[in-house]
């Protein structure tokens, strides 16, 4: 019977980091939506996660979260810490699939037809309730798009992830992790399987995807 | 009491500058011009959509925009109820929930449902409703949030012909039980004539003459307004009475001045060889004949006239008996000419 636990540390951490890139890709997306200057820079920082290298970017959070960094050390003294635990993995996912939430959410919201948005104001609703009446479930499929697009991303994250985490099995090895080191291993019939599961679930999650459209037309 | 809505605003959008000034009561008013003229940009205005640089709108007392005293009532408290050209329903709700978010008030939705006899699509979502559908949910749901002027933007635009003439006459019935000001953007003069009492005409950003809608038919101002009027026939004048564009002398009553003369395309006399080289009258080079549903339109101009623009080609509009080859002669009447300083 093969170890299952990197199955749940995967989900665990991409469980996490979706939550936590959800809030903030929203925030973000439609702060920058409603941005007058300086969009296209702004924009730029946001997305760069996007196109660096994993290692660069896991180098970049162990400088930021490391033992000898200001956030570092303020975790300390709470007795925590962010490398090498489950933990820290889940930022390090976070921060490669913020773009992706963050970009799919800006998509969504800017595909919100203005004129809708101004009828709405002339019609005397507020500002939250346009938000929250119209603007929100007109951009909802595109938002829950992101949402298990960003999902599917932490589930695949292997790069920063290894850098900031390690390879600790049961407590920081995830699936993608698992397979490099099955394969390093010579274990190749490990490595069989955890490539079965990961590309079950990865079609199961774009078929899934695909269905959502029709999902809202039939409403 | 009547409300009247004072608008005098300016707005610079790059090379394009909108100057727009004018009053309306509760008589309907109706903005004319071509595409892009500043229409809609005016619209947007009055209903905080847009912030004009600079100027003064106020419906009654109550003022909603006023530079010079940093006064900008946002969007939603202005009570400007706007018909969008596209209807901007919500594309996610009912008819009912469109309705019904706006009023909060079920059975009021319900009696506005019933109102605009669109109780059938209560609980269809825009996609699934025709255009007729859609254009009458939107004028509930503007009913609906209680507007002081209502602000038509090219209500008509999407409709075909019968549902056109439907709509505009269900618009009729709105306007008249409603006690405020309305204003409808328009470049159709047939529908502003039959909807309207006071007409505007915008060009370039500006509105340019201001009439009730039987003096502007008679006697418009401009040239741009004689086009809009459907003055198919416009020429420049000399100091001594020659049409320029048209290659012809005209006979102008006594201290004329005018710099331009237009002549509606139904209004020329056919006449015979015994006119020839007479002022007033066009020996006839037929250009093209273009057959309409209920008349014979013939394109012509002056026999030798070497002017190359467009106002040199005359149209004459006559009945399906007229045949081409026998208009040889047409003659101007110099009483049926319209007179234009601009």
């Amino acid at each position: 019977m093969m170890d299952l636990s990197p199955l749940w540390t995967t989900f665990k951490i991409s469980l996490a980091a979706t939550v936590f890139v959800f809030v903030t890709g929203l925030l973000l997306a439609w702060g920058v939506t409603n941005l007058k200057r300086g969009r296209a820079l702004i924009d730029a920082v946001l997305s760069l996660p996007l196109v660096l290298p994993p290692t660069v970017m896991g180098f970049l959070i162990l400088i930021s979260v490391g033992a000898n960094s200001a956030v570092g050390k303020f975790l300390d003294a709470f007795g925590m810490k962010l490398v090498f635990t489950w933990q820290g993995a889940a930022v390090a996912a976070a921060v490669v699939s913020f773009p992706v939430m963050y970009r799919g959410i800006r998509g969504a919201l800017e595909q919100v037809d203005p004129t809708v948005i101004q009828a709405g104001r002339t019609l005397g609703l507020s500002e939250f309730k346009i938000l929250r009446k119209v603007i929100f479930p007109m951009a909802a499929p595109g938002i829950l798009a992101s949402v298990v697009l960003s999902f599917a991303r932490c589930l695949g994250e292997f790069g920063a992830t290894l850098m900031v985490a390690g390879n600790i099995p049961g407590k920081t090895q995830t699936m993608s992790v698992a397979v490099y080191t099955a394969m390093q291993g010579g274990d190749r019939e490990l490595a069989y399987k955890w490539v079965a599961i990961i590309v079950a679930y990865s079609l199961i999650i774009l078929v899934g995807l695909n269905c959502l459209p029709s999902l809202r037309r039939r409403r | 009491m009547m409300k009247i809505l004072k608008v005098d605003i300016r707005k610079k959008c790059g090379d394009f500058m909108l100057i727009s000034k004018f009053e309306t009561s509760s008589e309907r008013f109706a903005l004319l011009g071509a595409s892009g003229s500043g229409k809609s940009m005016t619209l947007k205005c009055i209903a905080g959509i847009e912030k004009p640089d600079e100027g003064f709108i106020a419906i009654g007392d109550r003022v909603l925009f006023d530079s010079s005293a940093k006064i900008n009532i946002p969007c939603r408290e202005r009570k400007v109820g706007y018909l969008f050209q596209d209807y901007a329903l919500f594309p996610h709700m009912t008819a009912f929930d469109n309705i019904n978010l706006i009023c909060r008030d079920p059975e009021r939705t319900k009696a506005l449902l019933r109102r605009f006899n669109i109780e059938n699509c209560a609980s269809l979502r825009p996609a699934k409703m025709s255009g007729g559908q859609c254009q009458r949910t939107a004028l509930a749901r503007m009913l609906a949030s209680d507007p002081e002027v209502i602000l038509l933007d090219e209500p008509f635009s999407a409709l075909d012909n019968y549902m056109h003439t439907i709509i505009e006459r269900e618009i009729m019935d709105i306007l008249s039980g409603f006690d405020g000001p309305s204003v409808l953007v328009s470049h159709d003069r047939n529908e502003v004539y039959r909807m309207c009492g006071m007409i505007g005409v915008m060009d370039n950003g500006s509105v340019i003459d201001v009439q009730d809608k039987e003096g502007f038919f008679e006697h418009p101002a401009t040239v741009v307004s004689a086009r809009l009027t459907g003055c198919k026939n416009i020429t420049a004048l000399t100091d001594d009475g020659f049409a320029s564009d048209w290659g012809i002398q005209l006979e102008l009553p006594n201290g004329c001045h005018a710099k331009f003369a237009g002549y509606r395309a139904h209004f020329f006399e056919l006449v015979g060889e015994d006119q020839k080289g007479k002022p007033n009258v066009f020996e006839v080079k037929v250009e093209r004949v273009i057959e309409d549903t209920f008349s014979r339109v013939i394109c012509f101009r002056q026999k030798g006239n070497k002017s190359e623009s467009p106002d040199s080609l005359l149209t004459y509009i006559t009945g399906k008996d007229t045949d081409a080859c026998d208009v040889k002669f047409l003659k101007v009447d110099p009483s049926r000419l319209i007179l234009l300083e601009r």
